[in-house]
């Protein structure tokens, strides 16, 4: 009797042992998981936030030589570019999803455009904008900011179609039912019902799509090519963070340099802040309760 | 007001699997119909080949004839069209998760197209009283998500949101098997109430909830209908040999 308590205890104080070896390692993973992002933003901050003032967010670049100027042009630009890239990436992405989970699950065609998006999930990038620029550049026989856009666009199908196929399965079957069971038609059951059932996750692939290709340099360096003046036009070349980016880190200027820093800053910012908002406005209808 | 149905010589697969075998059934309109039966015996094949659910499945075939009222629903209108006048209540309760209590249970009118908000009020209000669940829920109806409340508040509200799309059927696969007895009391006590308006047909593997709250009882095995009578009568003195080794829990 006493022996066998003796031996639970000590049992019982290797299971505590144990666990805290468990939890520590998960404490351990979750910092070498945050740590890369928190040492770049710090980093971007130490290097770049010291260039920033007024003149960064309302002026246009000074030629060359000069000092001061802004990247008004190319956050505009990289909005121009996003929302050109979001209007045609998200909505493909989203009936694509559509289709795999609700309507051609387990079809041929269905595994051949899974198979298609994963692939194209892997293009490189660069690849990407050189087929932009033989389909799009040439036959216009000029760079546009519509390129470019289209460039990024396609770039963000295969997330977002491959996560709303991932989010769509993963609503019970029983909620299908329950629509179909009240006499709704198949398509509104789904627009209405599972895809809304879906949503936070489907939200979540096109924040991930879009702050991937926010970043992009490589598919708009033979689409929208950069632009040192104001543009709007989809039709012309266009500035966009990343390019203008680039093109200030190899420049030899120190000035240029230091504004190269403060744009990257800028970018990430704006994901950042682009990313929250769309998740706060998603989520302040969700109810109490709700699952 | 309900109808009644009339089945006639149903057979349903699923794949190369003949879940139903010549199903001949006739189903009083404004009664309650329990359909009892061994797990796999066809019974829930059968309330969902009755609103053409079964369908759903791209494995699945049927062939025969269901009338309800004077329309064959294989032959003379569309699934959806049906599932509006034959409502269903699942197994386990499927509240929509986004939608809030009001939501869920207008939810078959608004997707239908509904918009006037006075008439949605109303139906909300009639739908869930007739479900008992009013007193419990009219202070939060658009507070609180439908899927907030307890398994048996879920029920009775999956019950509203079939029955304010104001169908003449209503389908309940197995409605209390996920409840607890308090709430499988309340949901007894309201097909008691609504079968005076309603026709029911409620599969169960309660016998003494099918004793207690229907009229007629059908027993099935293997996908057959062995026997189909007075509910008194199968509980007290069935015809065929099977139904008495069943009920009286020899086997199944």
């Amino acid at each position: 009797m006493k022996a066998s308590l003796r031996q639970s205890k000590t049992r019982s104080a290797m299971r505590a042992a144990t666990d805290h070896v468990a939890t520590g390692l998960a404490i351990l993973a979750t910092i070498l998981v945050i740590a890369p992002l928190f040492a770049i933003f710090g980093y971007l901050v130490f290097k770049g936030a010291s260039s920033l003032n007024l003149d960064f967010f309302l002026k246009i670049p000074k030629p060359v030589g000069e000092e001061g100027g802004g990247m008004a042009n190319a956050i505009v630009g990289s909005a121009v570019l996003l929302g050109v890239a979001s209007l045609l990436g998200i909505p493909v992405g989203i009936g694509g999803g559509i289709y795999l989970a609700e309507f051609g699950r387990g079809t041929r065609f269905a595994n051949a455009i899974r198979f298609t998006a994963d692939v194209l999930n892997g293009v490189p990038s660069i690849v990407m904008g050189i087929a932009i620029y033989s389909l799009i550049v040439v036959p216009q026989h000029h760079f546009s900011a519509f390129s470019g856009g289209v460039a990024l666009g396609i770039m963000m199908i295969p997330t977002v179609t491959r996560t709303t196929e991932e989010m769509l399965l993963m609503v019970p079957n029983s909620v299908r039912e329950a629509a179909l069971g009240l006499g709704v038609p198949n398509w509104r059951s789904v627009l209405s019902i599972t895809l809304k059932t879906a949503s936070p996750g489907v939200i979540t692939g096109c924040m991930l799509a879009f702050a991937r290709v926010a970043g992009e340099t490589a598919p708009l360096i033979f689409t929208a090519l950069g632009n040192q003046f104001w543009s709007t036009s989809l039709r012309e070349p266009i500035a966009a963070l990343p390019l203008q980016i680039y093109v200030y880190a190899i420049s030899p200027y120190e000035d240029q340099h230091r504004l190269a820093w403060a744009g990257a800053l800028v970018l990430i910012a704006l994901i950042v802040i682009a990313v929250s908002l769309v998740r706060y406005v998603a989520s302040r209808g969700i109810l109490k309760g709700a699952s | 007001m309900g109808v009644g149905i009339e089945v006639t010589n149903l057979n349903a697969w699923y794949g190369a699997n003949h879940t139903l075998q010549d199903i001949n059934l006739p189903i009083p309109a404004n009664h309650a119909t329990a359909l009892i039966g061994p797990s796999g015996c066809g019974k829930s094949t059968f309330v969902r080949c009755l609103n053409r659910m079964h369908e759903t499945n791209p494995i699945a075939r049927v062939t025969g004839s269901v009338r309800v009222g004077d329309m064959d629903i294989y032959a003379d209108a569309s699934p959806v069209e049906i599932r509006r006048r034959i409502g269903m209540v699942f197994q386990r309760p499927n509240p929509f998760p986004t939608m809030s209590i009001y939501d869920n249970v207008c939810s078959g009118l608004k997707l239908n197209g509904f918009t006037n908000r006075k008439v949605l009020d109303e139906v909300v209000e009639s739908s869930l009283r007739k479900s008992a669940l009013w007193d419990e829920v009219k202070d939060d109806l658009k507070k609180k998500s439908g899927a907030s409340l307890s398994g048996g508040q879920q029920q009775r509200m999956c019950i509203a949101r079939a029955l304010a799309v104001d169908p003449e059927v209503l389908l309940m696969d197995e409605p209390a098997s996920a409840l607890d007895p308090v709430s499988t009391s309340k949901i007894e006590d309201l097909i008691f109430e609504l079968k005076t308006q309603y026709t029911i047909v409620i599969v169960t593997h309660n016998m003494q909830q099918a004793a207690r709250v229907a009229e007629k009882t059908g027993f099935f095995l293997n996908g057959r209908m062995v026997e189909f009578d007075s509910t008194h009568k199968i509980f007290t003195n069935p015809s065929d040999k099977r139904t008495e080794d069943y009920i009286t829990g020899r086997f199944g």
